[in-house]
């Protein structure tokens, strides 16, 4: 018993990227209503057709109602007291070098061995991240257009490129997809917006950070990529956000066009503020994400969630062209009170279509950590095949893991396969690495990180490295 | 090196040391034998800290030191090594990442500078090849779905590379064939020096042969009823450990 006491003594670390920028903001009253939506759109000077877009949205939301099946709890939300528009009011106002940045929050940074530019870029120096929700700057872009890739903030999409964001906003994640993807079409921030053309490889990682800054602030980001016939990208997204008591909703739509021949990876390390120790406080992390691959495409997601009280996310595959593949590659860490509820979505259409899953979840402390799985094999999927592997990893004994795989298999030539295992980091194992010298801490995250190998490897080298740091110390002081 | 004095343990409430006494000086191998449930396990288990075997009188010093209020990771770095009897499998973690992990803790700690990436995987390699492990176990996870034979090399081989001044060898040749116990004594028997201690706890006389004692105690009921040279060891074989608990019992 003693060393449950140890651990319940060391769990609950302070999270580590907790700040808030002082800077004005220029954000609109609380609640939702369609003079709010169109207050949006005037703000961000929309075309009329987007306009449109969002009430279709907002009307559809209004009808719909907040989804309960999975398997977290939390104080019901009300919509009407939340600010919908943020903005930072002048550059002005921002750091201009990393001495004006809480050397608290650059010593984070240094123990997750984030590069030094990027440093700057999170800490929101000259930047290419979306800082509350409107983007700023982007770097890099010079050289992408050479290549013709367009990458920049959907609301200048909206502008430059209308044709492409009317032909695809809205076709993987329709407005009225679900309660958070409807909320999220009517009154978007901002996101990213990325068009690889045809026969393109991009010639770089493309990258963007998301920070929620302001107090009750829903944070809606949209992202939109489309990676047209025979292209290859790959996409990191990387968040972390300052502490504040209250919880913030975060509702995320991402959408991704895998066209025939074309290759989409997209990586997230999600390390948003998961709440104190007892559980108060946190991001609500309500995310709809899905691809569509068409004939021989190949998507790719890799995730790493180590954040947020509340995660409600299912990066989801449509396979809808012959031979096009899936992917999903996840680790999800739980601490403390948080609760995550995620997995994916695959959806076999076409004849060949593959697709691999490969979970990690990895509870600590008094969290709830579900894995939530669908693959279906519709009717003419003929030859599908699937492949699943779903690992919960358990740190002391008052944590939680589930796994709810569902299996849809339609047609008689789709094969299914499902794996699943259940551990714990053991007393046994801590005492082989503590007798040999290596404390409690460093032994938890080399057995945790080994048990996330297979996840990690699928990361881009230096994200790898992050999330392996990320997890160290969203894990420290959590066994003794 | 170290001195143990009127050890009292419990586990789980239960007594199991009863005022244990041993002096054990550099250089020395010391043998303890005794039969099932006397304590053997318990007191390897007790000095290098494990949870859950709680010390109720008596002390232990180290070098000197008293390491009875050390957390068991210090311990290790002060020297103190016990190769255990079921070495546990810690899957996904490389048994050279773990190595170096152990390697650097403990050179840290002495105060010695930490070898390189490059350096430290060529003494790896010299002394998995001198515990007769094919290379590509240091690739693997610890222990991980290795034999029993291969579990115990792979402690003699982190034994190699920490080089403590005390190793504590728990059951060590439990299911081990004859090749394997050779290798595994023939490999103690190369790290033997002035400097360097050894506790041997063992059921069988078998074990003895290869690594030939200084010193032989007998562990019944908690204590050491009886020591000798390592002749000792033969006459147990012979007479097995009945009377000599029974000659205790009628002490007490």
């Amino acid at each position: 018993m003693s060393s449950n006491a140890e651990i319940e003594r060391r769990i609950g670390n302070e999270y580590q990227a907790g700040f808030v920028t002082d800077i004005e903001s220029d954000t609109i009253a609380p609640g939702l209503s369609e003079d709010v939506v169109r207050f949006i759109s005037a703000k961000k000077g929309e075309p009329e057709w987007m306009t449109e877009w969002r009430l279709k949205a907002f009307r559809a939301w209004q009808e719909m109602t907040e989804p309960t099946w999975a398997h977290v709890h939390y104080p019901e939300v009300d919509f009407q007291a939340l600010s919908y528009y943020s903005a930072p009011k002048s550059m002005a106002d921002k750091p201009k070098s990393l001495d004006e940045v809480d050397p608290e929050l650059l010593r984070t940074y240094e123990k997750l061995g984030i590069p030094l530019h990027e440093q700057m870029a999170l800490a929101g120096i000259a930047v290419d991240a979306v800082f509350d929700s409107v983007s700023v700057a982007t770097t890099f872009r010079a050289k992408l257009a050479e290549a013709g890739v367009i990458f920049m903030p959907i609301s200048e999409a909206v502008h430059e490129h209308p044709e492409l964001v009317k032909k695809y906003l809205g076709t993987v994640v329709p407005q009225r997809d679900n309660f958070y993807a409807a909320l999220n079409s009517a009154v978007f921030s901002d996101g990213s917006f990325v068009y690889i053309p045809k026969g393109v490889r991009c010639p770089m990682e493309l990258s963007t950070y998301f920070r929620i800054n302001e107090a009750k602030t829903g944070q809606f980001e949209r992202t939109l990529i489309i990676a047209d016939e025979g292209s290859h990208v790959s996409y990191l997204e990387g968040c972390t956000a300052p502490m504040r008591d209250e919880n913030q909703l975060h509702a995320a739509v991402v959408e991704l066009i895998a066209l025939d021949n074309s290759e989409i990876k997209y990586s997230t390390v999600q390390n948003w503020y998961p709440g104190d120790k007892e559980g108060k406080g946190g991001i609500y992390n309500f995310v709809t994400k899905r691809a569509v691959a068409h004939t021989n495409a190949k998507v790719s997601w890799t995730q790493v969630e180590t954040g947020s009280a509340v995660t409600w996310k299912y990066p989801s595959c449509v396979l809808k062209g012959d031979n096009s593949v899936g992917e999903f590659y996840s680790v999800a860490l739980t601490n403390n009170y948080q609760q995550a509820d995620t997995g994916t979505k695959m959806i076999h259409l076409g004849k060949n279509t593959r697709s691999t899953i490969i979970s990690k979840g990895i509870s600590a402390g008094k969290s709830q950590n579900a894995y939530r799985g669908l693959v279906r094999m519709n009717p003419t999927a003929v030859g599908a095949r699937n492949y699943t592997q779903c690992d919960s990893l358990l740190i002391g004994d008052q944590c939680g893991a589930h796994t709810f795989p569902y299996i849809e298999s339609k047609h008689p030539s789709a094969v299914v396969e499902h794996e699943a295992t259940t551990s714990t980091v053991s007393d046994d194992q801590l005492f082989l690495c503590r007798q040999r010298g290596i404390d409690t801490e460093k032994a938890v995250s080399m057995i945790v990180n080994g048990f996330c190998k297979e996840v990690f490897k699928e990361l881009p080298m230096e994200f790898a490295v992050e999330a392996g740091k990320l997890l160290e110390v969203s894990l420290e002081g959590s066994v003794g | 090196m170290i001195s143990i004095n009127n050890l009292h343990a419990n586990v789980e409430d239960k007594n199991i040391l009863k005022g244990l006494n041993l002096e054990i000086k550099p250089g020395e191998v010391h043998a303890i034998m005794g039969p099932n449930g006397a304590g053997k396990s318990t007191l390897g288990n007790v000095l290098a800290g494990r949870d859950g075997y709680e010390v109720t009188a008596g002390s232990v010093t180290l070098n000197g030191k008293d390491i009875l209020e050390m957390e068991p990771e210090e311990r290790a770095r002060e020297g103190l090594f016990l190769a255990f009897q079921y070495p546990v499998e810690i899957p996904g973690v490389s048994n050279l990442e773990f190595l170096k992990a152990s390697v650097d803790a403990v050179r840290a700690h002495q105060g010695k500078p930490a070898l390189d990436s490059v350096q430290f995987l060529k003494l790896a390699r010299e002394k998995c090849k001198a515990v007769n492990l094919d290379q590509s176990f240091l690739k693997r996870g610890v222990n991980e779905g290795f034999s029993g034979g291969e579990k115990k090399r792979n402690e003699l081989m982190q034994m190699m590379l920490l080089e403590p001044s005390l190793c504590i060898l728990d059951e060590t040749d439990s299911g081990l064939d004859i090749d394997a116990l050779q290798v595994v004594a023939e490999g103690v028997n190369a790290m033997r020096d002035a400097n360097r201690s050894f506790i041997v706890v063992t059921h069988y006389q078998r074990l003895l042969d290869y690594i030939v004692p200084d010193y032989v105690h007998v562990l019944a009921n908690g204590r050491i009823v009886k020591s000798g040279g390592k002749e000792l060891a033969l006459e147990l074989e012979e007479k097995g450990y009945g009377w000599l608990e029974s000659a205790d019992n009628g002490a007490a």
